[in-house]
């Protein structure tokens, strides 16, 4: 129909593909995760369905400062009360109660604790696999946590069996018996080391710290990355079992590299930009639906939030759509991951870039200007005399004071994509009628998108018809929309959509109905014209009816297709079909049923004679068997005989081929044994005459 | 001498004559087979006219289903079929099946029938 849409479709491939490379727009952890953490962690009655999730709930409610944990407190701390004076808690049921506690507060004894303290201390004495290691381990130190004094003696043997569960790469095994790593078990061992750094009463050995911050640095070696920038951590080998996804295990290896970097003196090696991919692809993530997920997400952030090996910088736009129109403002906000402010620094615009308009200088190092009141660094675009149309963003941080460079991680370069639309101007549109030799034979009459006032034209088969205009942005240049198309609709049903062709400066299409008479089956009669601009760049994309055209059109000749036929309501499509009459074989012609059931009578008259001539014969049953069993055999092998009948008659009459088959096979065993019996006791019979 | 018109009558009626005689010493042989074999011929003729009633009503009303046609017939000629060779293996006159008992002949007659009838049956639609 319409010419051309195909490369449209490719040009917005095309453009979709290049979209993949500025990154979306991240946002630090703002309300919206606040109010999702609330619908997500819902206590029923004050208590979650186990102690893991409590904590999850808890620690996330903390974080972000929202929830309100008395009636929770009060539903729960029982359950911890519990699961501490037991005497057969396993080191995780310690370790889920005691992290609770840390964040409840519940009113433990000091007896209870230092109790569970030395029960915890044996525990750590038998550990030999790494989870056991660390449910105790981090059971001690929250007990420490809670005022009560715990102190690991063998500190150095136990970071030496937890360190001996490392593999070469940097991951770590769960037990001696599993040859398998795990990049998970990695983040878990390094909370347990750091948890026995912190419990430790004298100093451990220095260079084994520093074997372990060897293996930190190799474990980062493995991280992967998409094609956005973000990094992340996962398995080699995924178990099916026991599969944690990236973020289980980013989170895992976060906590643990976190926990260690603050309780070890001097720096761990890790370049400041990993830590920036990671923070990148924990808040791509958006708002997870799932309670886990979320856990992760929030609490994995925390630790990037306050570590010691760098922080990452978050710059995010509010808004990526800014108009020229209303004279917004490009803005910009530099946090940290949770939203809280930045050290004092320069956010820079390096450069933009468009695929589109090329005659527009690309603005080049523009600092943006900071608001301290709303921690918002802006920058005025109307002054810098950009176009409007899609722009590629590339943004540099830099801080003021140079010590923060060890401090903050502010990812380099970062692209942005953003939309400056405008309001665009038609100028100078003309329509008219031109004569084959391209003449016109009224005027052009010029066309005011502003008042209402509709065309009217005349038109014949060998005449053209012509529509010119220029397109103008607010800063006066040329402008080519995505969609510049005239629809000609015949008496409100059948419609013919073209598009127009751009030169350098304008934009125009030449109808002639010579050409198109196929196009638009030879159909005569009033046409109305339709003009349809738009672009994402354009504030007043519009579709305007410039008027209407009569056509007269000669005759259609033989062969035309007709035009495809028009639904009168847009729903009917939705209505009953019309009703499919099937055409069926006349049935045969049967007979009257009387002559049917004479014959009937008549097929069964034969057997009626034939009884009648064994009468005549003379026969007799004196050949029955009259001593009892052969009496039986034989009768019951006339029954037989009978009901096998029988069974032909109901499988004429309903079975089908299988069940009588099955029935058969069983009567046919029935009828050879009876009649095995019964014949042969006749022929037995028989001979004793004959001999005798 | 006799005329030509009085050998005629004579010739017919001794054909005639003929005839009756031999249909007369036909009936009397037949009077001497067994019970038995004139039980099987007249079941034997008991299924062919069952056939003919079934052939004639074809004749009237046309062939329509076929398959029930063909059944029908073939019910009858099959079982006056396996009829016959009863009546083959079973009389004593005959050489060849005399060491056949009558009691193994009827019993292959009943099983050869109901698989007929079987058959016949799934084949009558």
């Amino acid at each position: 129909m319409a010419p051309d849409h195909g490369s449209f479709g490719l040009g917005a491939l095309i453009c979709a593909l290049m979209l993949i490379c500025p990154a979306a727009s991240i946002r630090p952890i703002s309300d919206a995760h606040r109010s999702a953490a609330l619908e997500l962690f819902v206590p029923v009655d004050g208590l979650f369905p186990s102690l893991e999730e409590t904590y999850h709930a808890l620690r996330t409610f903390l974080i972000l400062g929202v929830g309100e944990t008395s009636e929770i407190n009060r539903a729960t701390c029982p359950v911890v009360l519990e699961k501490l004076k037991s005497p057969s808690s396993s080191p995780k049921g310690f370790y889920d109660a005691l992290r609770v506690n840390s964040i409840l507060g519940c009113q433990i004894g000091s007896e209870t604790l230092e109790d569970v303290a030395s029960q915890l201390r044996d525990l750590i004495k038998g550990a030999d696999s790494l989870m056991d290691f660390y449910y105790s381990v981090i059971g001690l130190l929250h007990v420490k946590g809670q005022g009560v004094s715990a102190v690991l003696s063998d500190a150095q043997g136990v970071f030496h069996s937890i360190k001996a569960l490392s593999q070469s790469d940097g991951r770590w095994r769960f037990d001696s018996n599993n040859a398998e790593s795990s990049t998970h078990a990695a983040g878990i061992a390094l909370e347990a080391l750091a948890g026995v750094v912190s419990l430790a009463d004298g100093e451990v050995d220095q260079s084994k710290i520093g074997i372990v911050k060897h293996d930190i640095v190799k474990l980062f070696d493995s991280i992967k990355s998409y094609d956005d920038g973000t990094l992340y951590f996962h398995e080699k080998h995924i178990d099916g079992s026991e599969y944690e996804g990236p973020l289980a295990t980013t989170a895992s290896v976060v906590r643990g590299v976190a926990s260690f970097a603050a309780v070890v003196s001097g720096k761990l090696n890790i370049p400041g930009d990993k830590i920036f991919g990671i923070a990148k692809f924990l808040l791509t993530i958006g708002v997870p639906g799932i309670s886990k997920d979320f856990f992760n997400q929030i609490d994995s952030l925390s630790y990037i939030e306050n570590n010691r090996i760098s922080i990452p910088l978050i710059l995010s736009l509010p808004s990526t759509v800014l108009s020229l129109t209303t004279k917004d403002q490009l803005k910009v906000e530099v946090t940290t991951v949770f939203g809280s402010a930045a050290p004092p620094l320069t956010v820079n615009l390096v450069q933009t870039s468009t695929s589109e308009v090329k005659n527009t200088p690309t603005v080049e190092n523009q600092e943006l200007q900071f608001d301290q009141e709303n921690n918002i660094h802006y920058l005025d675009i109307v002054p810098l005399k950009i176009d409007i149309g899609k722009y590629t963003l590339k943004f540099e941080i830099s801080l003021h004071d140079p010590e923060n460079l060890n401090i903050y991680a502010t990812g380099g370069r970062m692209q942005y994509l953003v939309f400056l639309t405008g309001y665009v101007k038609v100028d100078n549109p003309q329509i008219g009628v031109l004569d084959t030799d391209g003449e016109s034979s009224a005027s052009l009459v010029k066309l005011d998108f502003s008042k209402l006032d509709k065309v009217s034209l005349v038109a014949n088969h060998l005449q053209k018809m012509r529509l010119s205009f220029q397109l103008v942005t607010p800063l006066g240049h040329t402008f080519k929309p995505h969609q510049v198309y005239i629809k000609l609709r015949h008496e409100g049903r059948v419609e013919h959509i073209f598009q127009l062709e751009s030169s350098a400066r304008q934009y125009k299409i030449q109808l002639d109905f010579l050409a198109l008479l196929e196009q638009i089956y030879y159909l005569s009669g009033r046409y109305e014209i339709e003009l349809a601009i738009g672009d994402a760049a354009m504030e007043n994309s519009f579709l305007h009816i410039l008027g209407h055209i009569d056509l007269t059109l000669p005759d259609p000749p033989e062969k035309v297709s007709r035009p495809p036929p028009q639904s009168v309501d847009r729903y009917s499509r939705f209505g009953p079909k019309q009703e499919i009459l099937h055409i069926f074989r006349t049935p045969e012609k049967r007979p009257p049923k009387e002559l049917s059931f004479t014959f009937l009578g008549f097929t069964l008259l034969p057997l009626g004679g034939f009884l009648i001539g064994l009468l005549t014969l003379g026969v007799n049953l004196k050949g029955f068997p009259s001593s009892s069993l052969p009496a039986l055999s034989s009768i019951l092998f006339h029954a037989g005989i009978a009901a096998t009948l029988l069974l032909y008659g109901l499988f004429w009459l309903k079975f089908d081929l299988f069940t009588t088959l099955k029935l058969l096979g069983l009567l046919g065993v029935f009828l050879v044994f009876t009649g095995h019996r019964t014949l042969s006791y006749l022929a037995s019979t028989s001979t004793k005459t004959k001999t005798n | 001498m006799l005329t030509f018109r009085e050998l005629e009558f004579k010739m017919a009626k001794s054909s005639t004559s003929d005839a009756q005689a031999l249909f007369r010493s036909l009936r009397s042989a037949y009077a001497a087979t067994p019970t038995n074999l004139k039980i099987i011929d007249l079941y034997v003729v008991y299924a062919i006219t069952t056939a003919v009633i079934q052939v004639v009503y074809m004749g009237i009303v046309g062939s329509f289903p076929f398959n029930s046609f063909l059944a029908g017939v073939l019910s009858c000629v099959g079982t006056a079929v396996l009829a016959v060779c009863l009546r083959i293996q079973v009389n004593k006159e005959n050489k060849e099946f005399k060491d056949l008992p009558p009691e193994r002949a009827f019993a292959d007659f009943v099983l050869c029938n109901l698989v007929l009838h079987l058959v016949v049956i799934n084949f009558l639609g």
